[in-house]
C-alpha cells in the first residue's frame, strides 16, 4: 500500500519565548515492510535534514528557533510505500541489541499486577509467538480504548490498574509485561491508518515490539488487538514513550505552551 | 582577540562591586563627618539618612523607624542591603570567582583575603571604630587596585573591568552631586556661613578631592567650584569629566584590538567633546539638577551600549 | 601493616632523603610549617565544598607536609599496570557500544552492562574520536606490601583531585627547596599540557588554527570548582558554564566579546544526565540542549564520552581483569581487590554470614559514602546493611578489609603512621600519557581507612624518583 501522511505539531507560546529547540525522529527509517518514497521536515517553513542515525536505526534531526519565539510548527510529509510483514520486523539498519531493551524505565516498571498478567499468558503454553499473541489479546481485554483517561505520564501499573487508556498505555503494560518474562521489548512511534476513522485528524500511534527468539523484533498493537500491517508507518523506536518520543522540546523563556497535533494519513492517490 | 561573554560582564560588575563598596566608604566618612555637625534644624539621623539617598538604599531602609546604628550597619555590614560594603566585596567576589582565570594571582589573592576577612566587620567595631573600618575598607580597595594594576596584562579583559570601575565612578558622583545639589543651589549662599561651607566640604570629603580642591582653586569654598571640580575638571580622578576621559581611552583600546567601532563609541566620544563645551555658569544657568539627570541616563545607556557591543 | 617509610632496619630507600629531612627539620619547624602552607592554600582559594555537611562551604582539603615516595622500579610496574588498565577499558566501552563480543563470549554478564544505569542507549553504535570514550583514568590503588598493590576502583567518568596533584607539589617545592634539591623527584607539572594535547588529539576536525577546547564546569558552586578553574587556567582555555555555549546550525558555539565562536572539544566536568536537557534529564540546566546530537553527529568532542561510567561501576570492575585478558591478551599487570558480588547468590550469603570483617558498597556510590566498614560498625549498622542487601542485592559488592599501608604524618601529636591510598590519572588520546605522581590521599584519624576528602580525609604531595 502507498500511504500519503500529514503530520503537523503546532507549539504556541504565550508570551513569546527567547528560544525553542526542538529534537526530530520524523524520519520513517526504511526496512522490509516499509519504504518512504518521498519525505519531509519543516520547522516553521525551514526543511530541516536529520544530523545522524541513532543505534535505534532511527534518523535524529535537531533544530532551533530564536528570537521572539510565539509559534513553533513542525511538519512532517511525505508517502510511504508499505507491506504487510505480519509486524515482523526485518532489514533495519539497528545497532541496539535486544539485551539493551530489558531496562526498566521508570513509566514501564512492572508491579506485582503486570508480573501476573504476564504469567497468564504463558499459561496455555505454546510457542514464544503464541504467548506474545495471547499476552497482546489479555492488555487488549484489561485496558479499555478510553481518550483522555491517562496522560503522557502515566506509568504502566497506573494504567493497568485504571483498565482505560490509549495506545501508549496499552504499548507500556505490554512491555513491561514482556520484560518482566525476560523477553526484550521496546517502544514504537509511529502512524496508522484507521479505516474507521475516515482517515482525518487522528493523533500518532504507538504499539510495542517484542524480541522473539528465532524470529527477531515483532510489533504487537494492543490498542487494535494486531500486528502492524500495511496500514502501519513506523516512525521510531526506544525504551518507552519518553524515549521514543518523535519530538522533544527545549523552551527558553516562560511563556505558557499550548499544543495542537494533527495527523492525516490516507492511501495516496485518495487524498481530498 | 576575544573573550567569553560572560568573564567580560563578571569582570565589568567584579569592578563595578569594588568600586562600590569603595564608594560607599567614602559616602559613610561622609556622614560621619556631616552628622557631628548637623545642619540647623536636622538631626544626625536625617543626615545619615540623606547618605543612604546618596548611596542609593533609600528604599532599603525605612526611614522613620531606622535608628542612626541601624542605617550605619545598614550600609557597612548587612548583607540584606545589596548595596552594603559587605554585600559590594561579596559580589565582586563572586564575580571574580567565576572568572578567577581572568584575574591575575596576586589580584586574586587580594581580593579573596579581603572577602576572608569580611568577618572582622563586627557590629561592634563598625559602630565603634567607624574611621577605621572605611579605612581598611579604602585600603583593600587601594590593594587590589595597586594588585591589579601591577599584574594583569593590558588585553581587553583589562579593559572591561576599567570600564566597569569608570562607568560605576561616573554614576557615584553625579548622583551625590544631585542628592546633594540643593546644598549647592546659589541661593544657599545667601545664608553663608559654616554650617553651609561644612556642608560643601562633606562633598569633598565624600570624594577625596578636599586636597584637590585646595590645590586647584586655592582660595575659599564655593558651589560652582565644587560643581566644577566634580564635573568639569578632567584632571580630578573622580570627576565625571575624567571618569569619560577613560572610558573614550578604554573603548578606543577595544576598538583597536577588536577592529570594530560600535555605537558605545559614538556615545562616549560624544559626551566626552559635550564636558569639554560646557563651562560651569552653563550648568547653573539651565540647571544643576536638569544637567545631572540627563548625565545620569545618558551614563546608564552607555553602560547598556557596551554590554550589547560585546554580547554581555 | 606496612609502613612505607619505616623498614624493619631504619627507613626504606626510597624515603631515606625524606627521613633524614624530618629528622633535621625538627617537629616545631614542621608545625610551623604546616601553618605556612594552610595559609597559601587559603589565600589561593584552593577549596573543597562539602554539601550537606554544613560548616565552611569552602573548606580546605587539610595538607600534610610528608611526601608519599615512589621508587623508580615501583613506579615503573605501577605504570605499566595503570596503562595496561587504562587501555583495557576503553576497548571495553568501545565494544559495549557495538557488538558487544565481551558479552556474547559470555565472559562480563550482558545484564551487568545493559541493565546498568551508567549504560546509555543514545551511544549504541557511534564511535567517538580515536576510538576513546574514557580519556581521563584515575585509579585508585593501595597498598598491602612492599611488593604488593591493588587496583580498589576505576574512575572512567571525570576523575577528580589533579588539581591537588599538582598545587601540592608547587607548595612543596615553594616551602622547601632544599628537599627537592637533594632529592632526584619526577616533575608533574607537565600534566596540563598533556591534557591539552589530549583534549586537542580528539577534535573532529584539523585545521590551520588550533582546536578550541573548553571546560564545562556546573559552575562556582560545584565542590571541584576550584579545580575546574584550576586546570581550565592551565591549559589556556575557557572555562565555560552551560548558559555561555548554545547549539546552532549543526554546532556548538560559546558566546563571546566578538560574537559566536565554534567549540571543537568539550571538556566537561558535569554529569551524564545533565549534558543535554533535549536528550536526557529536561529539566536540566547545567547542560546544553542540543549538546548530544552535534557529538553523534562528529561535530564536536566530549570528553570524556558519555556513558563512559558502565566501565567503572564497582560490580563491572570485577571483571576487569578478565577485560585486560579479552582484549589486550596480556595478563594483569595489577590485581583487583578480591570483590563479592551481592547479586550472585553464593556470594551474598559469604557477604551476609560475615558481615564483621568485609566492607560493604554501594555498587554506584562514590565518596566514601554509602559504605560499611564490618569490623568497625556496630551491631545495628550491620543490621541495617545486611536489610538493604537483601532488599536490592545487586547494588551492593563487599571487599575484604585490606591493611593499607601507611606513611608517617604529622598530627597535633607528633608525626605518626596513617593509612594513604593513591590515585594516578592517566591521560588517553591518540597516544597514552602518564604523568610520574598522582594524588595520595591520607586517613588522618588514627586507624582510620576512609581517605575520601569529603570524610576528614588529607592530601600529600606524591614522588616518583628518578634514580
Amino acid at each position: 500500500m502507498q500511504l500519503a501522511i500529514r503530520h503537523r505539531t503546532r507549539y504556541r507560546y504565550d508570551p513569546a519565548v527567547a528560544a525553542v529547540g526542538v529534537r526530530l525522529k520524523l524520519y520513517p527509517p526504511t526496512f522490509a515492510a516499509q519504504h518512504p518514497v518521498a519525505w519531509t521536515v519543516a520547522v516553521n517553513g525551514v526543511a530541516v535534514a536529520p544530523g545522524f542515525r541513532d543505534g535505534w536505526g532511527d534518523q535524529v534531526a535537531t533544530h532551533f528557533v530564536r528570537g521572539e519565539v510565539a509559534a513553533v510548527e513542525i511538519e512532517a510529509a511525505g508517502v510511504v510505500d508499505t507491506r504487510d510483514e505480519a509486524g515482523v520486523v526485518r532489514g533495519l539498519r539497528e545497532a541496539v541489541r535486544p539485551g539493551m531493551c530489558l531496562r526498566a524505565t521508570p513509566r514501564t516498571e512492572a508491579d506485582s499486577a503486570i508480573a501476573a498478567l504476564a504469567r497468564e499468558a504463558l499459561e496455555d503454553g505454546g510457542t514464544q509467538l503464541q504467548q506474545a499473541h495471547r499476552l497482546q489479546d489479555l492488555v487488549t481485554a484489561r485496558i479499555a480504548y478510553r481518550a483522555g483517561h491517562t496522560d503522557g505520564a502515566t506509568t504502566a501499573p497506573v494504567a493497568l490498574a485504571s483498565g482505560a487508556g490509549v495506545c501508549q498505555d496499552h504499548a507500556h503494560v505490554v512491555i513491561a509485561a514482556a520484560r518482566s518474562l525476560g523477553w526484550p521489548a521496546r517502544y514504537v512511534a509511529g502512524y496508522c491508518l484507521h479505516a474507521e476513522d475516515g482517515g482525518d485528524d487522528v493523533a500518532t500511534h504507538a504499539w510495542a515490539e517484542l524480541w522473539l527468539d528465532g524470529i527477531g523484533w515483532v510489533g504487537f498493537d494492543a490498542s487494535n488487538d494486531l500486528c502492524p500491517t500495511d496500514a502501519y508507518v513506523r516512525l521510531c523506536a526506544g525504551l518507552d514513550a519518553f524515549d521514543a518520543a518523535p519530538i522533544r522540546g527545549h523552551v527558553e523563556g516562560a511563556g505558557a505552551e499550548a499544543l495542537d497535533v494533527r495527523v492525516a494519513i490516507h492511501p495516496a492517490g485518495a487524498e481530498q | 582577540m576575544s573573550t567569553l561573554s560572560r568573564t567580560a560582564a563578571d569582570l565589568f560588575w567584579m569592578a563595578r562591586y569594588l568600586e562600590r563598596a569603595e564608594s560607599m566608604a567614602r559616602l559613610v566618612e561622609m556622614g560621619a563627618r556631616v552628622a557631628m555637625l548637623p545642619a540647623r534644624g536636622v538631626t544626625a539621623r536625617d543626615e545619615w539618612r540623606s547618605v543612604a539617598l546618596a548611596a542609593g538604599c533609600d528604599g532599603y531602609f525605612d526611614p522613620e523607624a531606622s535608628s542612626v546604628d541601624a542605617i550605619i550597619l545598614g550600609l557597612v555590614v548587612d548583607r540584606e542591603n545589596p548595596s552594603s560594603i559587605a554585600s559590594c566585596f561579596e559580589r565582586a567576589r563572586a564575580n571574580a570567582r567565576s572568572v578567577r582565570t581572568a584575574l591575575s594571582v596576586q589580584a586574586w589573592e587580594s581580593l579573596n583575603e579581603t572577602w576572608l576577612r569580611l568577618d572582622e566587620l563586627t557590629v561592634s567595631r563598625v559602630l565603634h571604630e567607624l574611621p577605621q573600618v572605611v579605612d581598611w575598607v579604602k585600603g583593600r580597595c587601594a590593594q587590589f587596585r595597586g594588585a591589579a594594576d601591577a599584574t594583569l596584562l593590558r588585553d581587553d579583559r583589562f579593559e572591561f573591568a576599567r570600564l566597569g570601575l569608570l562607568i560605576e565612578r561616573a554614576d557615584t558622583t553625579l548622583r551625590l552631586l544631585d542628592v546633594k545639589h540643593f546644598v549647592l543651589l546659589p541661593e544657599t549662599q545667601v545664608v553663608g556661613g559654616d554650617p553651609d561651607r561644612h556642608r560643601w566640604t562633606s562633598i569633598l570629603v565624600a570624594t577625596s578631592a578636599l586636597r584637590a580642591y585646595h590645590w586647584v582653586y586655592r582660595g575659599d569654598y564655593s558651589p560652582e567650584r565644587i560643581v566644577d571640580l566634580l564635573l568639569l575638571n578632567g584632571s580630578c580622578p573622580r570627576s565625571y569629566a575624567f571618569c569619560y576621559g577613560e572610558i573614550v581611552q578604554a573603548l578606543e583600546h577595544l576598538a583597536r584590538l577588536y577592529g570594530a567601532r560600535h555605537a558605545c563609541h559614538t556615545s562616549a566620544a560624544a559626551t566626552l567633546a559635550a564636558i569639554g563645551d560646557t563651562a560651569i555658569g552653563d550648568v547653573f544657568h539651565t540647571g544643576l539638577h536638569g544637567f545631572l539627570t540627563e548625565a545620569i541616563g545618558g551614563n546608564n545607556r552607555l553602560s547598556r551600549e557596551i554590554a550589547t557591543a560585546y554580547h554581555f | 601493616m606496612f609502613d612505607e617509610m619505616n623498614g624493619d632496619d631504619g627507613a626504606r630507600p626510597p624515603y631515606c632523603g625524606v627521613a633524614h629531612w624530618l629528622d633535621t627539620l625538627g617537629l616545631a619547624t614542621l608545625d610551623g610549617k604546616r601553618r605556612e602552607a594552610e595559609t597559601l592554600f587559603r589565600r589561593s582559594g584552593i577549596t573543597f565544598a562539602v554539601y550537606g555537611e554544613g560548616g565552611d562551604p569552602e573548606r580546605l582539603i587539610p595538607f600534610d607536609l610528608i611526601p608519599r615516595v615512589f621508587g623508580r622500579d615501583e613506579w615503573q610496574r605501577l605504570a605499566a599496570g595503570i596503562v595496561q588498565r587504562a587501555r583495557a577499558l576503553n576497548a571495553f566501552l568501545w565494544d559495549v557500544y557495538h557488538r558487544g563480543e565481551i558479552l556474547r563470549a559470555g565472559v562480563v554478564p550482558e545484564a551487568l552492562v545493559y541493565r546498568n544505569r551508567a549504560f546509555l542507549p543514545e551511544m549504541v553504535g557511534f564511535d567517538p574520536p580515536g576510538r576513546i570514550y574514557a580519556h581521563i583514568v584515575g585509579i585508585d590503588l593501595v597498598r598491602t606490601g612492599p611488593g604488593e598493590f591493588r587496583v580498589l576502583e576505576d574512575n572512567c567518568r571525570t576523575p577528580s583531585g589533579v588539581s591537588y596533584m599538582l598545587e601540592n607539589r608547587e607548595i612543596m617545592m615553594r616551602m622547601f627547596p632544599e628537599l627537592f634539591a637533594g632529592n632526584r623527584v619526577e616533575p608533574v607539572d607537565g600534566y596540563a599540557d598533556q591534557l591539552r594535547a589530549t583534549l586537542e588529539d580528539m577534535a573532529p576536525r584539523h585545521g590551520p588554527r588550533a582546536p578550541v577546547c573548553v571546560v564545562l564546569t556546573p559552575g562556582p558552586f560545584n565542590a571541584a570548582y576550584y579545580e575546574h578553574s584550576y586546570l581550565a587556567d592551565q591549559m589556556g582555555a575557557e572555562l565555560v558554564e552551560a548558559r555561555d555555549l548554545f547549539v546552532d546550525d549543526g554546532a556548538l558555539w560559546m558566546k563571546t566579546t566578538r560574537g559566536p565562536t565554534r567549540v571543537d572539544v568539550v571538556y566537561r566536568r558535569i554529569d551524564d544526565e545533565f549534558l543535554d536537557p533535549l536528550v536526557f534529564r529536561p529539566d536540566s540546566y547545567l547542560g546544553v540542549a542540543g549538546l548530544m546530537d552535534v557529538y553523534r553527529a562528529g561535530r564536536v568532542t566530549l570528553v570524556s564520552a558519555p556513558g563512559a561510567g558502565v566501565a567503572d561501576d564497582k560490580a563491572v570492575y570485577c571483571y576487569v581483569p578478565e577485560m585486560i585478558r579479552f582484549y589486550l591478551g596480556e595478563a594483569p599487570v595489577l590485581e583487583n581487590v578480591p570483590t563479592w558480588q551481592c547479586a550472585l547468590p553464593e556470594h551474598r550469603d559469604h557477604v551476609l554470614t560475615h558481615l564483621d570483617e568485609l566492607v560493604v558498597k554501594e555498587v554506584h556510590g562514590s565518596g566514601g559514602y554509602g559504605m560499611l566498614i564490618g569490623p568497625r560498625a556496630s551491631a545495628a549498622e550491620r543490621a541495617e546493611f545486611a536489610r538493604k542487601i537483601a532488599h536490592d542485592p545487586a547494588a551492593f559488592i563487599a571487599q575484604p578489609t585490606l591493611s593499607l599501608s601507611t606513611v608517617p604524618t604529622l598530627t597535633p601529636r607528633g608525626i605518626a603512621s596513617r593509612h594513604v591510598d593513591f590515585r594516578p590519572f592517566c591521560l588517553v588520546g591518540r597516544q597514552i600519557r602518564l604523568t610520574p605522581g598522582g594524588l595520595t590521599r591520607v586517613a588522618l584519624r588514627e586507624g582510620s581507612l576512609v581517605v575520601n576528602s569529603s570524610q576528614g580525609g588529607g592530601v600529600k604531595d606524591t614522588w616518583v624518583l628518578s634514580e
